[in-house]
């Protein structure tokens, strides 16, 4: 098993998602852009915990997965009530908190 | 000499001081309350004072070692110094207590009314008694920091005094330039009680006197000349002669006495009071002469050329005080007689200007003696009290000025040499000016046609005037005679300047007194020539000679102290204000203005649009992550 083939599809996923967040104006894909890059995340930690001999990484992994489950709860429902004020999940329409 | 402990009256002495101090806080503090009685207060506490200092005198004059001190209280306890108030009363200080509280009290009474119609003449009277006071404090305290307390509380007194007509423009810039140019003098009396206090560790007369023959030469040197500089400027001395003609914009009894019996005086007090130290240091004894009859010579010019009364009469003070320099510049042979000069000086020249402003009294305050003319008739009193120290001045045979002026002359011949010749001759054509300026101001103001205004009726002073300028013309007569002949002050003064030596008579007295004379009515004659015979104009001729010229600009002092210390200063302050302008405000606001300049535009990146700030975020972590391998591989 070579471990560069993970962190190389690791890397992809990451950046697939990091563009994907930075281009992507719908806050639904945004989020799961951001799905992405936390996957991505917990595959090099999946990996390294492999290559060690280890179980670090892989609680780890465990945890990100729950923090994430919590975020994407508090996100989803940020998302909706913009979404009922505004009738638009575009993340470029809350602009509010500028300077 | 031992000092002992006074006893008896001479131990209330402080009264002396205290006196005339109260009198300045009652009035001042009392206000218009005061406004009745405030003025025979103040002449009261005066010549109560003079009671006291005569009394005192006759008491010293029995003692066996006639010095007494006075302790008061510890003035300043810090550190390794230590300066004890007290008083120091000793034939020299008896002199001057006279002198000042003598003249004063005739001036005080004069002033009563002199400045009856005056609505401020409570507050004249306040600062005239702080000045007396000031004045007394000066002479009588027993160390240096004593009369230097003195000496600022007479410069404030005659700050106060010069300005006292505040609300012009000229006396209240009189009173400044005065108060400046004397500052600059003190700055030197303060650093040489510095310098006495860092090398001595005291500025006790007794104490100073005794150790400083341990300095070295150059500090002795130094402490000289510092004493000097602090006596030019209260004695209006080259090259800080400029402000004392300026300063009689003040009140005419304080031009008497300011500039006749007291103030200027100080100068010649300190260096007689400081003997001991000039003792020691030749150099600046030498420098104490040269100033002496550099002013001499500056004073008996202009003099000549000013057609304002009191102005001449200002120059002719700056004259005879370079004569009282010249006097104590000379060491030991001249003390007394330079303090026999001021004595007799204090008489005569309070009369001239009592009697000036006796003039000016009539002629509604005009001081152009051009405006004068034909007053004797009009002013018998003032004419005569007039004459009287007018020949004393000019040293008429037997008259004041003739014996102490010749004191003065015989001992700068005597000095032998090539400068005493130089001196000497300084010194006797300094009396042929004097002779020529005084008779053309009399023969200006009393002689001749009467050319007054229109409107002006002249009139003789009221009594309370005239009567101190009697006494002050008996006092120019006699005082001469008295002080040198019948009781000659020299033996007076030798318990503080020590057995006078024998006088050398490189030029016989009776052929100076003869010489002295010849060139007295030379001058005389000289001034009937230029004066006397012709008519004189009411306008001063504008064409004249580069020489008049100069002298009607008192020899360009003005000029140079504005072209040298007035100008540069100005530029020097207005480079500081740019700079500060500039330069540090430039720095902190401009430090202020690129804080806050950029910030705004730091605070434009926080759009409110999320995704600008992942792109933020990414970067960075791009930013560290790249940082770290970079430093992580190498």
């Amino acid at each position: 098993m070579n471990i560069s083939n993970y962190l190389v599809l690791a890397a992809i996923l990451f950046t697939i998602g990091a563009v994907g967040v930075l281009v992507r104006r719908n806050a639904i894909v945004v989020f799961m852009c951001v799905e992405l890059m936390l996957n991505s995340v917990n595959l090099t930690l999946v990996t390294f915990a492999r290559t060690t001999g280890t179980v670090d990484g892989q609680v780890i992994a465990f945890f990100v997965m729950v923090v994430a489950a919590a975020e994407v709860v508090v996100g989803l429902a940020i998302i909706m009530g913009v979404y009922r004020t505004r009738r638009s999940a575009s993340v470029d329409d809350v602009n509010l908190l500028k300077y | 000499m031992e000092t002992i402990p006074a006893t008896g009256l001479l131990g209330a002495s402080w009264l002396l001081i205290a006196l005339p101090l109260a009198g300045a806080a009652v009035l001042l503090l009392g206000g218009r309350r005061t406004d009745r009685w405030g003025h025979l207060l103040a002449t009261g506490t005066v010549t109560a004072a003079f009671v006291i200092g005569l009394l005192c005198t006759f008491q010293l004059g029995g003692l066996d070692e006639p010095s007494a001190s006075v302790d008061l209280f510890t003035f300043i306890q810090t550190g390794n110094l230590d300066v004890e108030a007290g008083l120091l009363f000793d034939p020299l200080s008896a002199v001057f207590v006279l002198l000042i509280t003598g003249v004063g009290a005739l001036i005080h009474v004069y002033s009563i009314g002199y400045m009856a119609h005056d609505p401020g003449r409570r507050r004249f009277f306040a600062y005239l008694n702080l000045f007396v006071a000031a004045m007394l404090l000066l002479v009588l305290g027993n160390s240096y920091v004593a009369l230097y307390v003195g000496w600022e509380g007479v410069g404030l007194a005659s700050y106060l005094l010069i300005a006292f007509w505040y609300t012009r423009p000229a006396a209240a810039t009189a009173a400044k330039k005065a108060f400046i140019m004397n500052r600059v003098g003190d700055v030197g009396l303060a650093l040489a009680i510095f310098i006495m206090f860092a090398q001595l560790g005291t500025t006790s007369y007794a104490g100073v006197f005794g150790e400083v023959g341990l300095l070295a030469g150059g500090t002795v040197t130094a402490l000289g000349l510092l004493l000097l500089l602090g006596a030019c400027g209260k004695s209006g001395q080259f090259p800080l002669q400029a402000w004392l003609p300026d300063a009689m914009e003040g009140p005419t009894p304080v031009s008497a006495l300011i500039h006749a019996a007291t103030m200027v005086t100080a100068g010649v007090y300190l260096i007689a009071r400081s003997a001991p130290v000039f003792d020691e240091t030749p150099t600046a004894r030498t420098v104490v002469l040269v100033v002496g009859a550099v002013t001499l010579m500056i004073g008996a010019i202009v003099g000549c050329a000013y057609d304002d009364i009191k102005k001449v009469l200002a120059y002719s003070t700056v004259s005879q005080i370079g004569y009282m320099f010249l006097a104590v510049g000379l060491g030991p042979v001249g003390y007394a007689a330079g303090i026999a000069h001021l004595l007799a000086h204090g008489f005569f020249k309070a009369g001239l200007f009592l009697g000036a402003g006796s003039v000016m009294h009539a002629m509604h305050d005009q001081v152009d003696m051009r405006r004068y003319g034909g007053l004797a008739k009009k002013l018998p009193v003032t004419f005569a009290t007039f004459g009287l120290g007018y020949l004393a001045l000019i040293g008429f045979p037997f008259l004041s000025g003739y014996w102490t002026k010749d004191a003065i002359i015989e001992a700068a011949f005597d000095r032998g040499g090539t400068s005493g010749w130089l001196l000497g001759g300084v010194a006797v054509l300094g009396a042929g000016l004097t002779a020529f300026y005084m008779t053309r101001l009399v023969l200006m103001t009393f002689f001749g046609r009467a050319r007054w205004e229109d409107g002006v009726h002249p009139h003789e002073s009221p009594p309370v005037m005239t009567a101190p300028m009697v006494v002050l013309a008996i006092g120019s007569v006699a005082a001469g005679f008295l002080i040198v002949e019948a009781f000659p002050l020299t033996e007076w003064l030798e318990p503080v300047f020590g057995e006078p030596e024998e006088a050398a008579h490189v030029v016989a007295p009776l052929t100076v007194s003869i010489g002295l004379t010849v060139v007295m009515l030379l001058g005389v004659a000289a001034a009937w020539l230029f004066v006397g015979r012709r008519e004189v104009p009411t306008t001063a001729p504008a064409r004249v000679s580069p020489v008049v010229v100069a002298a009607r600009r008192a020899l360009y002092a003005d000029t140079v102290n504005e072209s040298l210390f007035m100008r540069p200063g100005m530029w020097l302050t207005r480079a500081l204000v740019w700079l500060d302008n500039r330069g540090v405000d430039g720095v902190v606001n401009g430090t202020a203005a690129a804080l806050g300049g950029s910030s705004s535009r730091l605070g434009r990146a926080q759009t409110g649009f999320v995704r600008s700030y992942a792109l933020g975020m990414l970067g960075g972590a791009v930013l560290i992550a790249g940082a770290l391998l970079a430093v992580t591989t190498a």
